[in-house]
């Protein structure tokens, strides 16, 4: 047991034990202090604290300098005091040196409003900026998915700490130094010419507008607007989740019929849900897994196992970067944004008799990466992309509230059909754990050819980074993997290259949480139990519902009767499934 | 992007691999492993951080971080006779800033950057440890002592006609 160490803070007495820091020990006091670069994901294991902002400066009794509390250990007998007027006078002349060299464009800045370098200046009542010189200036940096403004970044490395530590795509990294030091791909390329995965996970924890999604709800106001276009949305599942943040409601309320409402009002022509698709997704992938598992146990050395899923994109650009060799590993399947776009287009577009370049397809989405896999030029037929715009959780949100849309007051809708109808089994895409057991129920029953009594296989489920599990298929043990986080993705990945991966299937998503906490969801700003219970509001959809297993979706049976024919055939593949592409950089010149 | 597209052959990416090994290849071995390549090739062209990131088990975005922090290394590649003029204090007060200005005059270049044919790049450096014959300028290993602007083209003759 540690030695115990008492010290005071604003006079009031505390026992921390040894290594804590001035912060975290005012933490346990309630007592707050400003933090900007700081930040602590308790549940992903890291805590950030380059001690870089000083914001979180405090006075210690005897030293003559502030110490930032984020960084400083207690020690015994210590007296802490966080707002005298020394404090409070530094901290503010820290704040007036940091906005010294910030564009001053608050008013258009797409993260007015939830900008934590915003917040803490109007907290700390800055009225005018004292220091004038010269600005850092840096290009902008415009991708698929992801917009760059360094002007706008501090330097609080919070994207770097993502980027590296937790994703381990080692997209960016601080370089140059002093006045110069901006945080970049290697050798300044922009993001598109990095292995960035579009995750958006150093959106998610960026404090300033220095990282923000590309915004395409313009675009989308221009199709609604356009009275040639049938405009079809799709909507994700962990959205439903979530979009309720935006406007004050609890983390983890589930606005499904609000939602759907909202959609109409703003004018779409048809709502339909991304969760069709994820049923679709799991005939394919689930009928892809139980072949190659077939294969396997019938002998067959050829076989690659494990199968891993594909819907989720940042995980698909991570192996394509990072694991090329690995490319025929994954289940060919698209994501159920791409599936929904290729039957949104082909099937529905034929049903009501539309032209396929009249039909705007807009998903909603509770990631960033998706706006990078809808450009892919393998998801568009002459030019014309499967999926026209992809919008997150909180662009939708913005769209709510230009068109002023009171979204508490709205009664609950229900989707259009047939693209609208969807079961259990795909709501809980939203969530870590939730594919492969999807896949899951379906695969028992076919495999089987028995009815599954219990759909819920708890043992998938969970927050740990990595998980396992196996589930019995009447005598045949399938060996599960689940991974979420890059990171945790990328141990997997290396027990399978040095061959001693065990599992049968693994599922994986890029995302912290799987898509609930995806680069698109509302911010979390570091509080992960908002994951928790948005993933507690999936799996209560999924238990609320009438049809729990994919297979059972009766859309999706007349889908293959009148169109597809047989999972995994000729029209599936066409339409449902994709290759990968080795994009790993090589400068040897062979 | 400061560096010049190169490419690698097989037996440069088989020198920065034995060099990485001679550090374990490992990550906090870094900074000595770039000391190391650049003294090989002279430089540190972005091919080069690549393969050294990939060897040692960090993102080419972290050497690339790495690379453009510490000043002494370079992603362009120095002349063929690299002059370094020292100005540190002894070296300074003796002159040696109208020492360098000569060598940008003549050789019409920054520091830190190469002549078009290659031969020469200028760089500072900081006390060489030969304050006696200060202000000291170096041309590759060789030091010249008591340098006066004057003296400048002597040296840069020395090396104009060389090869």
């Amino acid at each position: 047991m540690q030695e115990k160490i008492k010290v005071t803070i604003n006079k009031k007495p505390i026992e921390v034990e040894q290594g804590t820091t001035i912060y975290k020990a005012a933490k346990e006091l309630n007592i707050h202090i400003p933090v900007l670069c700081y930040m602590n994901l308790k549940d992903m294991g890291i805590e950030h604290n380059p001690g870089g902002c000083r914001m979180c400066i405090v006075e210690v009794e005897g030293a003559r300098n502030l110490p930032p509390s984020c960084v400083t250990k207690c020690t015994d007998g210590m007296e802490i005091r966080t707002n005298t007027p020394r404090v409070l006078n530094a901290r503010k002349t820290v704040m007036e040196l940091i906005l010294s060299d910030h564009p001053f464009d608050c008013l258009i800045c797409a993260k007015s409003g939830t900008c934590d370098l915003q917040k803490m200046a109007q907290d700390l009542g800055i009225r005018e900026i004292p220091y004038q010189g010269e600005q850092s200036t840096y290009r902008e940096d415009t991708s698929p998915a992801i917009i760059r403004e360094i002007d706008k970044c501090i330097n609080c490395r919070r994207c770097e700490t993502m980027c590296n530590d937790i994703q381990t795509v080692g997209a960016l990294s601080g370089i140059y130094r002093g006045f110069e030091a901006v945080v970049a791909p290697a050798f300044e390329q922009n993001l598109e010419h990095s292995p960035c995965t579009y995750c958006g996970q150093c959106v998610a924890v960026c404090p300033t507008g220095a990282l923000t999604e590309v915004d395409q709800t313009n675009s989308v106001l221009g199709a609604l607007a356009d009275p040639r276009k049938t405009v079809v949305v799709q909507t994700a599942p962990a959205v439903r989740a979530a979009l309720g943040e935006e406007f004050g409601m609890k983390a983890g309320t589930l606005v499904t019929g609000k939602m759907t409402s909202a959609l109409r009002e703003l004018g779409f022509d048809y709502v339909f849900d991304t969760d069709f698709a994820a049923d679709l997704t799991i005939m394919e992938e689930g009928t892809e897994l139980l072949d190659r598992l077939g294969k396997h146990l019938k002998g067959d050395k050829d076989v690659k196992l494990p199968i891993l899923t594909s819907c989720c994109p940042g995980w698909v650009s991570f192996f394509e970067h990072h694991f090329p060799e690995m490319k025929d590993i994954p289940s060919t399947a698209r994501s159920p944004q791409q599936m929904f776009g290729a039957i949104a287009k082909n099937y529905f577009a034929e049903k009501i008799k539309v032209k396929r370049e009249d039909m705007v397809v807009v998903s909603v989405m509770p990631c960033v990466a998706k706006k990078y896999e809808r450009s892919r030029k393998e998801f568009s037929v002459n030019g014309d992309p499967d999926v026209n715009y992809s919008i997150t959780t909180r662009e939708l949100a913005h769209l709510i509230k230009q068109a002023n849309i009171d979204f508490h007051t709205l009664d609950d809708q229900d989707f259009d059909q047939p693209l609208g109808e969807s079961t259990g089994a795909s709501v809980i895409f939203g969530t870590t754990g939730g594919v492969i057991e999807a896949a899951t129920r379906t695969a028992y029953e076919l495999h089987t050819g028995k009815k599954l009594d219990k759909v819920d296989f708890k043992q998938l489920r969970g927050m740990e980074g990595i998980r396992e599990a196996t589930v019995d298929m009447d005598g045949t043990q399938v060996r599960i993997g689940i991974a979420h986080g890059l990171g945790h993705a990328r141990q997997l990945l290396e027990d399978i290259k040095k061959g001693k991966s065990q599992f049968h299937a693994i599922e994986i998503m890029a995302c912290p949480g799987g898509c609930i906490g995806g680069g698109g969801q509302p911010l979390h700003h570091g509080n992960s139990q908002i994951l928790i219970d948005r993933q507690k509001a999936l799996y209560k959809e999924d238990a609320g519902k009438a049809i729990r297993k994919s297979h059972e979706n009766p859309f999706i049976q007349t889908l293959y009767k009148e169109y597809l024919g047989e999972p995994c055939g000729e029209r599936s593949h066409e339409l449902l499934h994709t290759h990968y592409f080795d994009r790993k950089k090589r400068w040897i010149k062979k | 992007m400061s560096s010049v597209k190169v490419e690698l052959h097989q037996k440069d990416v088989d020198k920065i691999k034995a060099i990485a090994k001679e550090h374990h290849n490992e990550p906090e071995e870094l900074i000595n492993v770039l000391h190391a390549t650049q003294e090989f090739f002279g430089y540190l062209p972005a091919e080069v951080q690549e393969i050294v990131g990939e060897e040692m088990n960090v993102s080419a975005a972290k050497v690339f971080g790495v690379v453009t922090f510490y000043s002494f290394f370079t992603m362009t590649p120095m002349g063929r006779y690299p002059i370094s003029i020292c100005t540190g204090t002894a070296c300074y007060v003796r002159g040696a800033e109208t020492v360098l200005d000569e060598f940008k005059r003549q050789l019409n270049v920054e520091v830190g950057v190469t002549t078009e044919d290659g031969k020469f790049s200028i760089n500072c450096l900081r006390c060489v440890g030969a304050c006696g014959l200060a202000p000291v300028v170096m041309v590759g290993d060789k030091t010249y002592g008591r340098v006066s602007p004057d003296g400048v083209k002597d040296i840069i003759d020395e090396y104009k006609d060389a090869e």
